[in-house]
């Protein structure tokens, strides 16, 4: 039983890191409707901003925050301008190339430049705000960036809810030319997106980083299983990202825990050929009924 | 002798099937046959043995190439498994040939059908799913069949992999990079003509249908959902035998080259070579093929400075660097590719002085 627990809980936490990589992967899927391959590699960049600026030019701890996710949010307009805006009205078939280049392109210059050493934060936490159920303790880095998250997804829901920005974007994911020429500035739709996915890409993969140390590797392998997650969740639904993501964290250290733990690596891509199969549009997917 | 048609100077045809031609003047026929002798009667003689160890690696990959074209170039499903399929291939022509003795060329098409089975089994989700699914399947599909390859220790040795004798045909043996050459750009030249002629056929236009309105193509009663799976077993079909061929050819495999990294440098040989053309895969296995030799020449180069040895180790990261960056650069600026370039030049040839 305590075997049971120990792993449900090592789960919940590994699943809860999948959900907020997935989180910026559905930003950009919900309002621009691209497939973002490159969706680790940014997770990464916004990693190594932050350990570039937090811990060797020593800034302070919230300033380095904020001025991470302000870099991230402007890289992202740059990586729209540059790269995306030439391909508006091409084939999806291009876009979702250009993003496999594009994360290709991102991960040689981060090696380039940090090598494939990991690194660690300074910590900066402060220890009593980790939380104790029973007899199980819940590390502080867990508690702040659940707090952070829900703050973040209450945001977000009320953004793409209510805001007009965010109808907007909902309307160009949905039909872009129809979008066009009802007056919705289109371009103006998808450089917002993206900056505000990179931005959300930043703080995730800061919190990825406190809690596993800043790696390419690890953390474009993080942005891999992303897949996974948002295909069990449905692609559309940023609730569904969270609860994808703890399941399939459960379901991975379960397998590692009981089975064997070489199979732990490959168990979400198997269960998202299942759900592929089975239920393709996930549990909280829109779903799109065309038959072809 | 029929008189040779070399420059029409103008549209004469008058039948539909002539459109259909694939040589439109006897010129074209002539400068094929003038590039085939080129390339089976000179290149080989003059070419040291490295350039041919290179020059074998392209025909090996340009193989690969048109097989993952066929899919995304013509059908329009994007596959990012085409790496590991690679693999299928040289693995089981691997333990076809340790294990049960199978003769070189039996192992080669025992590769490619089974490498067309698996294919088949990763392109079962395109009867419910469409491009962004798919490509998502295929992704799981490369990871799925990397861990087999490590796992299943007993059939594939595991990360020691397996080491192969030398293969042999006809009592030959197939030693040298030179007796390999004739090999591979002999099955580079029947897998082309296959693949030219397939496009021809009413299999090849229902493949194009699919990828330029797949509701249309339902309409016009092609049955979808068949057509799919053809072109992913057929497409695997050709990752199989080019993964036998290069297994065969290096006579060892180890899992470590089939990751989702050979995947994407397959996509970036047809999208720089241009997707949908033939003659574009094999440009674009050329482009990247050299690309990599030159950059692993270029940090030997720097290793043996001792004053830039440091430079060396940087390099190795900026050819994923590289890469990336050529996949995005043709995207934004030439989409068709290579092949693109090569109907401009030829054009503007044709049409001087008046060219544009």
């Amino acid at each position: 039983m305590d075997f049971f627990l120990q792993l449900l809980i090592q789960g919940l936490s590994v699943g809860f890191l999948y959900a907020l990589a997935a989180l910026g992967f559905v930003m950009i899927f919900k309002s621009s409707s691209v497939l973002n391959f490159a969706h680790g590699d940014l997770l990464a960049i916004g990693a190594f901003l932050f350990l570039v600026l937090a811990a060797w030019a020593k800034i302070p701890f919230l300033i380095a925050f904020f001025l991470t996710l302000i870099g991230c949010f402007v890289l992202g307009f740059i990586i729209e301008r540059l790269f995306l805006r030439p391909l508006i009205g091409e084939a999806l078939i291009m876009v979702i190339m250009l993003t496999v280049g594009l994360a290709a392109m991102f991960k040689g210059l981060l090696l380039f430049i940090f090598g494939g050493n990991l690194f660690a934060y300074p910590t900066f936490l402060p220890e009593d705000i980790s939380v104790r159920i029973g007899n199980i303790n819940i590390a502080p880095v867990y508690v702040a960036s659940f707090v952070i998250s829900i703050i973040f997804l209450l945001l977000f829901g009320l953004f793409f809810k209510y805001s007009s920005q965010g109808i907007y974007m909902r309307s160009v994911a949905d039909n872009q030319t129809a979008a066009l020429s009802l007056g919705v500035h289109v371009r103006r739709v998808f450089a917002l997106s993206w900056a505000i996915a990179a931005l959300v890409c930043a703080m995730s993969g800061i919190i990825l980083g406190i809690i596993s140390g800043v790696n390419v590797h690890s953390i474009s392998i993080i942005g891999l299983k992303v897949f996974p997650v948002v295909i069990l969740g449905g692609l559309e639904s940023i609730g569904g990202a969270i609860i994808g993501g703890i399941i399939i964290g459960v379901l991975e250290t379960f397998t590692g825990g009981y089975i064997s733990t070489s199979l732990r690596e490959v168990v979400p891509y198997i269960i998202l050929v299942f759900i592929l199969l089975v239920k393709p549009y996930g549990l909280f997917g829109l779903v799109e009924i065309e038959r072809v | 002798m029929k008189k040779l048609r070399l420059h029409p100077c103008g549209n004469y045809k008058e039948r539909y099937d002539e459109e259909l031609t694939i040589f439109e003047t006897d010129f074209g026929r002539v400068s094929m046959l003038i590039g085939l002798v080129i390339l089976f009667v000179v290149i080989p003689w003059i070419s040291s043995s490295y350039l041919l160890y290179v020059i074998n690696h392209i025909g090996i990959f340009a193989i690969a190439a048109v097989g993952l074209n066929l899919l995304i170039g013509f059908t329009g499903q994007i596959s990012l498994g085409h790496g590991a399929f690679f693999g299928v291939g040289g693995y089981t022509a691997a333990i076809l040939s340790t294990k049960l003795g199978f003769p070189f060329p039996l192992s080669l098409l025992s590769a490619g059908i089974m490498t067309a089975a698996v294919g088949l089994v990763f392109g079962l989700p395109s009867a419910r799913l469409k491009h962004l699914y798919l490509t998502i399947a295929t992704l799981a599909g490369q990871f799925i069949i990397q861990f087999i390859f490590v796992q299943w220790e007993s059939l594939t040795g595991g990360l020691q992999g397996i080491i192969l004798s030398r293969a042999s045909l006809f009592g030959l043996s197939l030693k040298s990079d030179f007796a390999f050459f004739y090999i591979v750009f002999i099955s580079l030249v029947v897998m082309l003509w296959i693949a030219k002629n397939l496009l021809r056929t009413r299999y090849g236009r229902a493949f194009v249908a699919i990828r330029d309105n797949d509701r249309a193509a339902e309409g016009m009663g092609i049955p979808i959902f068949h057509y799919k799976l053809l072109a992913f077993a057929i497409s695997s079909f050709y990752a199989g035998f080019a993964g036998a061929l290069w297994t065969h050819y290096l006579a060892s495999i180890t899992p470590d080259p089939f990751t989702l990294f050979l995947s994407v440098e397959f996509i970036a040989m047809i999208i720089i070579g241009g997707l949908g053309s033939l003659t574009g895969s094999v440009f674009g296995a050329i482009f990247i093929t050299s690309l990599n030799e030159i950059l692993s020449l270029a940090s030997e180069y720097f290793m043996n400075l001792p004053a830039l040895a440091g430079v060396a180790l940087t390099i190795a990261p900026l050819r994923e660097f590289i890469f990336g960056l050529a996949i995005v650069l043709f995207i934004i600026f030439e989409p068709r590719g290579l092949a693109e370039v090569w109907r401009i030049i030829r054009a503007s040839f044709r049409l001087w002085p008046f060219s544009y």
